[in-house]
């Protein structure tokens, strides 16, 4: 009978142990459990929680915990405009399917919807943040994924407005398929390493679309950016992957497609550039390979200023930008190869698809324009016509050697 | 006047120069879109085009029908006739002609080829209200010319310097200035220089369609409201409306005086 007993109580603590690991804690607004605060604290280790759909007055939740939280139905969390909503400080934790709101805004903290402070393995998924300050911000934590997230910011000024996705000495962390609009930087990236960013869209926000400095080693992959203040700004990083990227609509005096500053050693493959004030604006950037990218119907399609070197621009598609290249001194160290220009006008006599008269991109008059930026006004006028064919036979102004000397006849 | 229109319209409906200057139109719009395969693509080129050929045309074509119908035009001037009617129906007539023939020799390709199911109907319609324009200031400013000075010899050379000067002296000109001007504020000086020059007012309209995102680089604050709104249009449209105007004014004013 003993032996029995001694049986049947192991048996107990089995079962109990192994619900106690796989712990099941539901919340919703009339059950034992109302508040996620409460679950949090009643959980044990890798318990999950699930969030019933409703509406839950909350701010500052402590995630202390390698819990996973989930919302079923979007659930809503309205933080009152109150402060910070979640805060993970613990490694291995997942949020997903929560639609978070009202995020306070402050000038001396930066309010998040959540916060993942010096923790790994983390995961944010499927989420909605609405009238937010900061989105999702990552302050060192590594080793994370932040995905299929919808953040609705309604930033108006940039002083009191805050970043979609903000990356913080966080590196390993992948950013894939989120929808980011309206707030001040749609990703932001400071001091992050090996990161992936994909397949996400960033668009109508106040200042950049996509905004990194000192982020080395990092793809950006499939990602479209639309319609921001200024576009894209990449700064001093190093090898940074660009793939298939789509830059649209960036339109303004200070709004570039992609601004460039420092920036050493990269790719930049089968991206597209369509209809921004510049497409891409280089500065002091040095060894960067463009290839196979798509230039179509920029103003500017490339700006080159000072200290760029030995940058390689081979087989691109240059369609119908009013300046295809503009430089502001007459020294080029770049090369420019193979490239489709839709206003080349040379001719193919040997059919080798390679046209048979070098092409001159850089045209005089987009030297007149950098000196008098209101002579933009004669833009296809005749009289320039005339005057940037005769730089075109005997080059003063523009760098004598910037030539491509195998332009396509057929677009790529 | 409608008389004096409809006789000098049909006159030059007979008249083996319409029919050239039509052919070359649909000769134009045929190879442009047989080349490029791409209506959006040959409205651009058009519009390179027109804004340097109608004027001269226009012009050419304006000054050599006043010569040419002097002695009809002194014979209505001996019959109980409004001077100011019989020039204006000349005018009108040359200048419908001519912009019939524009938008005929360009329309016809251009709707066999698909017009109205694609999207650049409305840059079509601007390319040919431009064209129209353009076709009404250069006859009027010609009529001016011949008006002025009987000497044919005179007055052709004068019609063509006034093209060259139109078309590519005064871009020259304007140009210079505005470099050895540059350490000045000039949004208001360039916006002005453009409204004095229909045919660059003519190449504004199609910047505004076509360079919008490279006009919008530019900082100064004149630029941006004229280009970023709807106004750079409308004062376009008034700019051109008053360039038609002027010359017709001052067609009447002279006509009236001189002694023929």
């Amino acid at each position: 009978m003993k032996h029995y007993r001694i049986h049947y109580i192991l048996l107990a603590l089995t079962i109990l142990s192994v619900r106690g690991y796989s712990q099941n804690l539901q919340v919703c607004n009339g059950c034992h459990i109302s508040s996620i605060k409460q679950a949090i604290a009643m959980a044990n280790d890798h318990d999950s929680i699930l969030v019933k759909q409703g509406t839950y007055k909350e701010y500052g939740i402590l995630v202390d915990k390698p819990v996973t939280i989930v919302g079923e139905n979007y659930p809503i969390i309205d933080g009152e405009l109150k402060g910070e909503i979640i805060t993970v400080v613990s490694d291995s934790v997942t949020v997903e399917g929560l639609h978070i709101m009202n995020v306070g805004t402050s000038y001396t903290e930066d309010y998040a919807a959540i916060r993942i402070k010096k923790s790994k393995h983390f995961v944010v998924e499927n989420m909605v943040l609405e009238n937010l300050f900061f989105g999702i911000y990552l302050e060192k934590s590594n080793f994370g994924k932040i995905a299929h997230n919808k953040i609705i910011g309604d930033a108006i000024q940039e002083y009191n407005s805050g970043n979609g996705i903000q990356l913080w000495y966080s590196n390993y962390v992948d950013v894939e398929h989120n929808y980011i609009k309206q707030v001040r930087d749609g990703i932001y990236l400071e001091f992050s390493d090996h990161c992936k960013i994909k397949n996400n869209v960033s668009e109508a926000n106040l200042r950049y679309g996509l905004h990194f400095m000192f982020s080395n080693h990092d793809l950006y992959e499939d990602n479209t950016f639309r319609n921001n203040g200024a576009g894209v700004a990449v700064m001093f990083s190093k090898h940074i992957k660009m793939f298939n990227n789509s830059f649209k609509e960036n339109w303004g005096t200070a709004s570039y497609g992609m601004l460039l500053k420092e920036i050493n050693d990269s790719e930049i493959i089968g991206n597209s550039f369509e209809e921004n004030t510049t497409g891409i604006h280089i500065e002091g950037s040095n060894r960067i390979r463009y290839r196979n990218n798509d230039f179509v119907k920029n103003g500017w399609a490339i700006k080159v200023r000072g200290a760029c070197y030995d940058n390689q621009f081979l087989e691109n598609n240059f369609l119908y930008n009013s300046f295809d290249i503009s430089y502001n001194s007459n020294v080029n160290d770049n090369r420019f190869d193979r490239n489709y220009w839709s206003n080349y006008t040379g001719y193919d006599l040997n059919k080798d698809g390679i046209g048979d008269v070098p092409h001159r991109p850089v045209k005089l008059f987009s030297y007149v324009v950098n000196r008098t930026p209101e002579t933009i006004i004669l833009l296809r006028s005749l009289f320039i016509d005339i005057i940037d064919f005769s730089e075109k036979v005997s080059p003063v102004f523009t760098p004598d050697n910037l030539l491509d000397n195998n332009p396509l006849i057929k677009r790529l | 006047m409608l008389k004096i229109l409809k006789y000098s319209f049909f006159d030059l409906m007979r008249s083996r120069w319409s029919y050239v200057y039509f052919a070359f139109y649909l000769l134009l719009g045929v190879v442009l879109l047989f080349l490029n395969n791409d209506l959006s693509k040959a409205i651009i080129t058009l519009m390179n085009i027109i804004i340097i050929l109608v004027p001269l045309i226009g012009t050419v074509f304006g000054v050599m029908y006043y010569y040419n119908s002097k002695e009809f035009t002194e014979l209505l001037l001996a019959q109980p006739l409004k001077r100011s009617s019989i020039f204006l129906g000349q005018y009108l007539g040359v200048a419908l002609s001519l912009s019939m023939s524009l938008i005929l020799g360009l329309g016809i390709p251009f709707v066999i080829y698909g017009l109205f199911k694609s999207n650049a109907i409305w840059d079509f319609s601007l390319l040919l209200l431009i064209g129209g324009f353009l076709s009404l200031i250069f006859t009027a400013l010609a009529f001016n010319i011949t008006l002025s000075n009987d000497n044919k010899i005179k007055g052709v050379g004068y019609a063509i310097l006034l093209w060259l000067f139109l078309a590519i002296i005064y871009d020259g000109i304007f140009l210079m200035s505005l470099i050895l001007l540059e350490a000045y504020p000039l949004d208001k000086l360039s916006l002005a220089g453009t409204m004095l020059n229909p045919i660059d007012l003519s190449r504004i309209l199609i910047l505004l369609k076509l360079d919008i995102s490279a006009l919008l680089g530019y900082t100064g604050a004149v630029f941006k409201q004229f280009f970023g709104t709807g106004l750079g249009l409308i004062v376009s449209f008034l700019m051109l409306i008053t360039w038609v105007a002027a010359p017709l004014a001052r067609i009447i004013y002279v006509c009236k005086r001189k002694d023929f």
